[in-house]
């Protein structure tokens, strides 16, 4: 394998986010019984023309800005010509000769990948087979029409791996942009490749096949190795490769001959006479531009930079739009932003996946987190109230701090208080005292358990801690 | 007085004076087209509801009611114009059972109106032809000799008002459908500027030539009908947003002034003689009033057919992909899995003429091909508009003959289709210029009607009118006939 380079290219098609059609006006939601999202426009009755829906144009120029395209200064769509039973007009209105958007790249861990051009066109209907061998076939048309962007990229990438980055790193950017859901099982990000091997310093790319078929990121990487492991062993056997289109199979993981070059169709583009050109001026460019803003990768840099986070919380915290916008309301209000990462990534996020709710609903909102943050620091509150406040805040909807002001959960400073407390619990545990005295450390951090337990997990841990550790040296 | 002659506008006086019922009007009419139609087969489909729709409009004129532009007035439609639960069949077996769920632009446009769909008319397969021969359904004969052809495709509609079978027509025009019938017929057609009518509904042959239009007994009907379809339409991406005058304020008998072009390459060879005689006629007498006739010359004209015929095939194989049998239409009876399916529901559903375009238009946008033909024929395209954009500056309408010839006979050409293809030598070029035209008739040559046709720049079809009014006022004391 090592003699061998691995080069791939990638097809990416990404549903986008428009609630209507893209010439026309049928909703886009996915899963609805067949037939019921349609008109005689995406059903392709004659006599009908498409209008293009100016959303898609938007929401298409986003990802092509995002990914440093460049938006054509003339641009129009083309007709694609193939005869299949769930493209209800035997042609798809694409792009052809003159896409939306040209050059652009994506950085994946240093390495650049270059994008091609980015262009728009329809989707195609679904096709549901009877269960019975060869009885029917039925047409559901409404995917039909359903606006796509289809994003193509140079032969740059060398790896699976890169492969599977580079397609991970275009989902987290359009969902970031809301420019698509990018949900692979849904088919709203679909992927297809160009894979070919070539010997380590060669200039000149082998013959490449053409991967269709893969369903997940994982399917992607599995082909991908697959297919270059085939391509690199037949080469070893001195046997010449077919430039085809192949399958991957899932449940046999392995890919298979579809179609050869020769037989490959002649899709006879032409412009698409029904709809006129348009350009994309630096208005219209410099609008866009200013909607997307930072992505997801220059806020993470930014979180590192800015907030001395780890690469790691930067991350996660950047992954969703709205989950970096509510870190960076607190720590516009708190100085210690490690603090409130934790928290956000720790307690928040496990409460608002268990509570089904979106960060922006959270009935903990960033000045709440703010106030708790504060109190936290000040020694107000223990850490496990924190944990309590936040499950009922969740749990009724009232915010945190009103929760702990009502209840009365504040910490408990009183060192006579905390004293009596510790005095009882050490009376009651001779063992535990006994085995400190024997050098056996933990068993502090179990009286401090013991403590807090009595105290409902009100005690300043500080004060508990140091005093403890005094009667403990006290009764020696 | 024979109600059946009357124009649309007379008959529209006479139904708001209550001088005659539209019920009254409309059984006439339909009488006529019992008695005639037979032979003549202008119509595929006569509107059952249409007396119930007469009866309505009685009403509405007995009540004092406020009337539409067209109220009561029965129009007929080609039969590749959609209305919603009437059969659009294109004169093709591959639709014989399609009824769209759907009314054109230009039918909600006209049942706005008030006016009445009498009926489907008849045309050349999916308006393939200048004969009306290759429909499905048997061919149309011409009103003034039955063993003649009307012209095509729109042949059924310029028959029914060459014959006084309605009061108005739609027709379409891709490469001179509706002006070469009209001329076969010796009625008004006019071909809009492309844009100015929605194809929303339109059946398309070539999405970047076709236009719809009316075809009428005289000029002024004719203005009648652009008011009320012409427009843009938010459904069709092409149609254009440019004001639109009332058409009937250009009826002026006064072209003191107007220059008036002759191109020279459309009176050259291949024209019938007499032809060309009545049209010269037509022009020294606008002369007489006033006109400034000049020659000019289109020096592109003679590639206009090859042309034509590239990109209309191209974009019809490319429209008539979705006939296939899995949804609607005709499907065989006779496959084995979808290929078959296919092939066979395409033979068998398709006339020879279809199959002919399909099999053209696919082999120019073929890779290899597509170079060669469809971007060079574009390129041509441009020189073509070219041409009339020049010709333009120093005129402000040219005026040719419609068709080489006078009607011709049934047969005469269906086996040769180079020959029928070069009917349209006078009229393809101003489709592939996106020009409006319109053909008027220019007198007759032994009882068969010559056309003559007047072209203006883009959107400026009032320019026509004012010159087409004029030559039929002046033709109405007759040259011959």
């Amino acid at each position: 394998m090592e003699e061998h380079e691995i080069v791939i290219g990638l097809e990416v098609h990404a549903e986008l986010l428009t609630e209507s059609k893209m010439f026309c006006g049928c909703s886009t939601k996915f899963g609805s019984a067949p037939n019921t999202q349609i008109c005689p426009v995406c059903a392709g009755l004659p006599g009908t023309l498409p209008v293009i829906n100016g959303k898609a144009v938007e929401l298409a120029l986003k990802a092509a800005i995002a990914l440093k395209c460049r938006p054509a200064s003339f641009s129009r769509f083309a007709r694609k010509h193939y005869f299949y039973p769930d493209l209800p007009k035997n042609f798809q209105i694409s792009q052809f000769e003159e896409p939306l958007a040209e050059g652009g790249y994506l950085s994946i861990e240093g390495r650049t990948i270059r994008i091609k051009r980015i262009h728009m066109e329809e989707d195609a209907g679904k096709l549901l087979h009877s269960e019975d061998e060869g009885s029917f076939s039925s047409v559901d048309l409404n995917r039909s029409c359903v606006p796509l962007i289809e994003i193509v990229t140079e032969p740059d990438i060398r790896s699976s791996f890169e492969a599977e980055k580079f397609l991970a790193s275009i989902k987290r950017i359009l969902e970031y942009l809301e420019v698509s859901d990018c949900n692979m099982e849904e088919g709203s990000l679909r992927c297809d490749a160009n894979i070919s091997v070539r010997k380590k310093g060669d200039e000149a790319f082998g013959v490449k096949t053409e991967i269709k078929n893969m369903n997940s990121f994982k399917a992607v990487r599995k082909a991908l190795d697959y297919e270059a492991r085939r391509q690199i062993s037949q080469l070893k056997k001195g046997e010449k490769l077919r430039q085809e289109t192949r399958l991957w199979n899932d449940g046999l993981q392995i890919t298979e001959g579809m179609r050869s070059k020769e037989e490959a169709h002649d899709y006879r583009y032409f412009p698409e006479p029904d709809l006129v050109p348009f350009t994309v001026d630096s208005s219209w460019t410099e609008r866009i531009t200013a909607m997307v803003g930072e992505l997801p990768v220059q806020r993470k840099e930014r979180f590192i930079k800015d907030y001395s986070l780890s690469d790691y919380d930067a991350e996660v915290l950047t992954a969703g739009k709205d989950t970096a916008d509510y870190f960076e309301k607190c720590a516009a209000g708190y100085p210690n932003p490690k603090l409130l990462a934790n928290w956000i990534m720790g307690d928040i996020a496990a409460l608002l996946k268990s509570h089904k709710t979106d960060i922006c609903d959270s009935p903990v909102g960033p000045e709440s987190l703010v106030r708790i943050a504060s109190m936290i620091e000040e020694g107000k509150i223990t850490g496990s109230i924190v944990k309590k406040a936040l499950q009922e805040s969740f749990d009724t909807g009232i915010a945190p701090e009103k929760i702990i002001a009502e209840k009365n959960l504040a910490q408990i400073h009183n060192e006579d208080r905390i004293n009596a407390v510790i005095k009882e619990t050490v009376e009651e545990n001779p063992k535990a005292v006994q085995d400190y005295k024997n050098g056996k450390e933990q068993a502090v951090s179990f009286l401090i358990g013991q403590i807090m337990r009595k105290t409902s997990g009100q005690a300043n841990p500080a004060i508990l801690k140091k005093n403890l550790l005094e009667y403990l040296k006290e009764i020696k | 007085m024979d109600i059946l002659k009357l124009t649309a506008w007379q008959l529209k006086e006479l139904l708001a004076k209550k001088e005659i019922s539209c019920v009254e009007a409309v059984k006439l009419l339909l009488a006529a087209i019992e008695k005639k139609d037979k032979s003549l087969h202008s119509y595929l489909y006569l509107n059952p509801g249409v007396i119930e729709d007469a009866k309505k409009v009685d009403k509405k004129i007995a009540s004092g009611g406020r009337l539409g532009y067209l109220e009561g007035v029965p129009v007929a439609v080609k039969d590749n114009i959609c209305i919603k639960n009437m059969p659009a069949t294109c004169a093709s077996r591959m639709l014989e059972n399609f009824y769209p769920p759907y009314d054109a632009t230009v039918i909600e446009k006209l049942k706005q109106s008030g006016a009445l769909i009498i009926g489907k008319t008849n045309m050349d397969e999916f308006a393939f032809g200048s004969s009306t021969e290759s429909s499905a359904f048997g061919p149309t004969r011409n009103p003034f000799d039955e063993m003649r052809v009307p012209g095509g495709s729109s042949g059924g509609s310029a028959s029914a008002a060459g014959a006084n079978l309605c009061f108005g027509a739609l027709g379409s025009d891709t490469g001179g459908s509706i002006r070469q019938p009209a001329a076969f017929c010796g009625v008004v057609g006019l071909k809009p500027t492309y844009g100015r009518v929605s194809r929303y509904g339109l059946i398309a042959f070539a999405s970047s030539l076709d236009q719809i239009g009316p075809i009428t007994k005289d000029v002024r009907d004719a203005c009648m009908l652009m008011n009320v379809i012409s427009g843009r339409d938010e459904k069709d991406s092409t149609s254009v947003e440019i004001k639109i005058p009332d058409y009937t304020d250009f009826l002026k008998d006064d072209i003191k002034g107007l220059r008036v072009g002759i191109p020279e390459e459309y009176f050259a060879s291949g024209i019938e003689e007499p032809v060309k005689n009545r049209v010269m006629e037509a022009i020294r007498l606008i002369e007489k009033q006033g006109a400034e006739v000049k020659r000019i010359s289109l020096p592109h004209t003679k590639y206009g057919i090859a042309v034509y015929y590239i990109l209309a095939t191209a974009e019809a194989s490319s429209n008539l992909a979705r006939f296939d049998g899995v949804k609607y239409g005709f499907r065989t009876g006779n496959y084995k899995n979808l290929r078959e399916m296919y092939m066979n529901t395409r033979g068998e559903g398709f006339g020879a003429e279809a199959k002919r375009r399909i099999i053209l238009g696919t082999y120019v946008l073929s890779s290899g091909y597509y170079d060669a033909y469809y971007i060079k024929a574009q390129k041509v395209r441009a020189l073509i508009r070219k041409d009339f954009t020049e010709a333009f500056k120093e005129a402000d309408v040219i005026i040719t003959p419609t068709a080489p010839e006078l009607p011709f006979k049934l047969g005469e050409k269906k086996e040769d289709p180079i020959k029928m293809y070069l009917s349209d030598i006078f009229t393809a070029n101003v489709n592939l210029a996106g020009l409006p035209a319109m053909s008027i008739p220019a007198g007759f040559v032994s009882s068969l009607p010559a056309g003559l046709q007047i072209i203006a720049p883009h959107f400026r079809e009032e320019k026509i009118i004012e010159t087409a009014y004029t030559i039929e006022q002046s033709l109405k004391g007759g040259i011959s006939g």
